[in-house]
């Protein structure tokens, strides 16, 4: 029988054991004489969470296609278990050997979002992997971190040997090739990260160093290292018809929070939404094959025997082959009894003919994310979506038989004002009226309007990277005002309005935009007890302030501070293919309240043309 | 068409408690391609019922599923079909075409047979009263078998059932149908025999079996067995102790006078 790292009475003990028994459906497993290479994935939150990523289900399937790696998982243990695991002194272990991390050639760590960083310290801590690379020796696994938060590794930098920043599918194998090269010839850790950093898209902390003004902005970002490179480049997948994609996905055995099977059926978005960091990140936009998606899709449900295919990217609508697509999984695989769920749809005749044959009318919600209550303010953001559109959305669908519409907001973006806030409960209201335009007898009881608003945080490579972000104080404020105003409504009590926690958007603020010094906030922060952060009954706000009052630094001054252009941004080593000048010139259009056209209306020159394909080379607009 | 398909659960799937079980078959019976029936309405689910919930920790050879089928294959094949979807730790052992008049297994759920080994690493240890002093206790892993069988023997075995309003004391000895100390001599008594068993096995072979009460009438687990026989004997109920494994589920198709136990999948 398969041997488990924790004894029954631990299992039994923890709030669901399941999370960390592994030998999910599709495991793979390997026989650990055979292989050369130990590469253990992590997802630095629960499991239930974790198993929900597509990215680490693509890694784990490309890593294991290679026969000499073995790539297992790992996800962050709950409080219940920390707390046993360092009572008892058990290292953490990954899920299929059930093997000390500590065994392992690598340690790779998705960064996902910010308040999950103390979390990668817990999962190095009770692997007893020392927390900063500089204390690593030979024996210990290489740390190596990706995802969209390594667009601003910085905060992370003391934490990780390396970071793989861009998208995952291209440069792995050059990487693996080149440690079991590497370790052939006898060579060193940092022999290994030398040879690394000279591949496009890694970043290695060590070899660079930061210098600050006395007014604590960055005076200088410079290599210590001849050998490697000034400038990062991103990696791009740009053939995503011919790359791996996991054909039998993992099926864990406890509800996961995406229990389906998930199909991306493009990468990157043509919008250009101002506050957006995936819109700009993942540029440019690059559309699967329909054939590859429909092949997909069949073997996907066939090999997990989920009951629900989702389709997954920044803004379904603007998949050139939508229709056909989402007709051929209705009529394949609906008699079946699958489930076909659609998020980011643009509300249009198509989408609620859809939507009506895929859910039950009177249970399903439509959803709009007008981000911004103004059309003033969304010309700002370039959200183009108008009060006509979503009136007439709206309508659309309420006389097809809806009665629930959710609306997404924020908060505190650049130029508002009260107008633009109000904005927000006018506009919640006119949707309501709408409503009750509609005949007494032809309507299907009441309307029903949840309105939520979440603060807005500038992100890097985003037109907004300079801006000041609003305080607490300030957001707590317009918050009140925006209630105040839901409940002046003629609707109001048709109106839920909803609100995010304004302390952990602060410091989400700080690490997005954070430097080098930042981890050290992060580090006495965890040793002072902080974890699950993202999580508000785990969330110890004290604790962040003490770490920044012990280390004399203002979180402010990463959060409510107008950057200059000239300012050297802890980030602008990292080339995304988006030029500065492109986000600067975005930067001055937005508070001249100017929209600009999306990718196929007509290319702004943003600079991702220099990969050389996707949505710059679809032909007619160049 | 109805049918009842009998399986057993062991190793790492003792993590997984009954809800999770039921997700795990409605998505193995998918990849399986299994023709099950399908409620109506805008989410459809499978026509699935189990017949009595395991535990999670415990183990099985006997667990029951009902199914609505819309075709079939013929038993052995469709045995062969199902498992090869399964994963290595739930197999599928049995599987029976039922005609439609046939009740539901959950329903005509009576008894079932458990095998109690205490785990490895564990002994019996004394009960430390409230005032710190240490009770007197003669039951050891070497003399278990006298202990138990002298006080199964008891005319009646009180316990103190708790419920959330009240505390009421309860019988169980009607409940406790058979118990043994071996495989051979327990089937003599009437209880399961199964001849690959997926039931752990410790070293230090401290067993018994028991045919219990189990159903909507009269349910007794055995770990409660196991409470007051520790409660008798003064030593400590470590619930973490002991692997309980189940070895079959049955029907009572007798009179009221007469219980004649039926595993599930022999009941038509």
């Amino acid at each position: 029988m398969r041997k488990l790292a924790l004894s029954d009475e631990i299992l039994l003990t923890v709030e669901k054991p399941a999370r960390y028994i592994g030998n999910e459906v599709n495991m793979v497993v390997k026989d650990l004489d055979k292989i050369d290479i130990r590469f253990c994935m992590c997802f630095p939150d629960v499991y239930e969470i974790g198993m929900s990523h597509l990215g680490i289900q693509i890694l784990y399937d490309m890593f294991n296609r290679r026969s000499d790696t073995y790539c297992e998982r790992v996800y962050s243990p709950w409080v219940d278990l920390d707390a046993i695991m360092r009572e008892k002194n058990i290292p953490l272990f990954a899920l299929e050997s059930q093997d000390p991390i500590k065994d392992f050639d690598f340690l790779g760590i998705t960064l996902q979002y910010e308040m999950c960083y103390t979390n990668i310290l817990q999962v190095l801590e009770l692997s007893k992997i020392p927390i900063y690379a500089k204390d690593r020796t030979e024996e210990d696994p290489i740390v190596v971190g990706g995802g969209p938060c390594a667009y601003n590794t910085e905060p992370l930098a003391d934490f990780f040997d390396f970071f793989y920043i861009g998208e995952g599918e291209t440069a792995y194998d050059e990487i693996l090739d080149l440690y079991k090269e590497n370790k052939k010839n006898g060579g060193s850790r940092t022999d290994f990260l030398r040879k690394v950093a000279n591949v496009q898209g890694m970043y290695v902390p060590k070899f660079y160093d930061v210098t600050y003004n006395e007014d604590n902005t960055i005076a200088s970002f410079t290599k210590n290292d001849p050998e490697v490179p000034d400038m990062v480049k991103k990696q791009v997948e740009m053939a995503l018809s011919e790359t791996v994609y996991p054909e039998k996905p993992l099926v864990p055995y406890i509800k996961a929070i995406q229990d389906r099977v998930v199909l991306e059926i493009q990468r990157g978005c043509i919008r250009g939404c101002r506050f957006c960091q995936a819109g700009m990140i993942y540029r440019p936009i690059r559309e699967r094959d329909l054939e590859f998606l429909k092949e997909r899709a069949y073997e996907m449900l066939k090999a997990t025997g989920h009951e629900e295919i989702s389709l997954s990217s920044l803004s379904s609508s603007d998949y050139s082959k939508l229709q056909e697509l989402v007709y051929f999984l209705i009529d394949e695989f609906r008699s079946k009894g699958v489930n076909i769920s659609l998020p980011s749809l643009r509300i249009d005749a198509f989408a609620l003919d859809v939507m009506s044959k895929v859910q039950d009318v009177k249970k399903s919600s439509l959803t709009f994310a007008p981000e911004a209550g103004s059309q003033r303010l969304r010309d700002v953001i370039n959200k183009g979506l108008t009060e006509e559109v979503i009136l007439k959305g709206a309508m659309d669908a309420f006389t097809s038989g809806w009665n629930r519409v959710k609306l997404y907001f924020m908060l505190g973006l650049p130029t508002e004002d009260y107008e633009d806030i109000e904005g927000i409960a006018t506009l919640s209201d006119k949707i309501a009226r709408e409503y009750y335009t509609i005949p007494k007898e032809e309507r299907n009881g009441r309307v029903s309007i949840v309105s939520s608003t979440s603060f807005f945080v500038p992100k890097p490579f985003t037109p907004f990277q300079w801006v000041r972000m609003n305080t607490s104080e300030e957001f707590l404020e317009k918050q009140r005002f925006l209630n105040g105003k839901m409940r002046e409504q003629l609707n109001a009590k048709s109106i839920k309005y909803n609100w995010h926690e304004a302390e952990l958007t602060m410091l989400e603020g700080v690490l997005a935009r954070g430097d080098r010094r930042v981890s050290k906030i992060v580090y006495d922060a965890y040793k002072a007890g902080c974890i699950y952060d993202s999580w508000s009954e785990h969330f110890k706000y004290d604790l962040w302030m003490k770490a920044f009052e012990d280390n004399n630094m203002d979180p402010l001054f990463y959060t409510s501070r107008e950057r200059d252009f000239e300012e050297i941004l802890p980030w602008d080593f990292i080339d995304v293919g988006v030029t500065k000048k492109f986000l600067k010139r975005e930067y001055e259009r937005a508070v001249s309240e100017k929209i600009t056209p999306n990718c196929r209306q007509a290319c702004s020159g943003c600079g991702a043309m220099s990969f050389g394909g996707g949505v710059c080379f679809e032909g007619g607009v160049q | 068409m109805k049918a009842r398909v009998k399986f057993s659960k062991t190793g790492n799937l003792k993590f997984i408690g009954h809800l999770d079980v039921m997700r795990y078959f409605q998505k193995a019976f998918r990849r399986a391609e299994i023709d099950i029936e399908y409620s109506k309405g805008y989410s459809p689910h499978m026509l699935l019922s189990f017949a009595a919930p395991l535990g999670v920790g415990l183990t099985s050879d006997g667990e029951y599923l009902d199914m609505q089928l819309l075709s079939t294959l013929t038993e052995e094949e469709m045995v062969a079909k199902m498992n090869e979807a399964m994963v290595s730790d739930i197999r599928v052992v049995d599987f029976k075409l039922l005609p439609d008049t046939s009740k539901n297994s959950m329903s005509i759920v009576a008894g079932a047979d458990y095998k109690i080994s205490l785990k490895d690493g564990y002994a019996f240890e004394a009960v430390t009263d409230e005032d710190g002093h240490v009770l007197e206790t003669s039951l050891t892993i070497e003399n278990f078998k006298e202990h138990f069988e002298a006080f199964i023997a008891k005319e009646q075995i009180v316990i103190l059932k708790k419920s959330k309003k009240s505390e009421n004391e309860v019988d169980i000895k009607p409940f406790i149908y058979q118990v043994a100390f071996d495989a051979k001599t327990f089937a003599e008594l009437g209880g399961a025999f199964c001849e690959n068993s997926v039931a752990e096995r410790y070293d230090n072979d401290c067993v018994c079996y028991m045919q219990l009460a189990t159903g909507s009438v009269n349910n007794l687990k055995p770990e409660l067995v196991m409470q007051a026989f520790c409660q008798a004997e003064n030593v400590v109920f470590n619930p973490f102790a002991y692997q309980v494994h189940r070895m079959e589920v049955y029907a009572d198709l007798g009179t009221e006078e007469e219980r004649k136990l039926v595993p599930l999948n022999d009941v038509k």
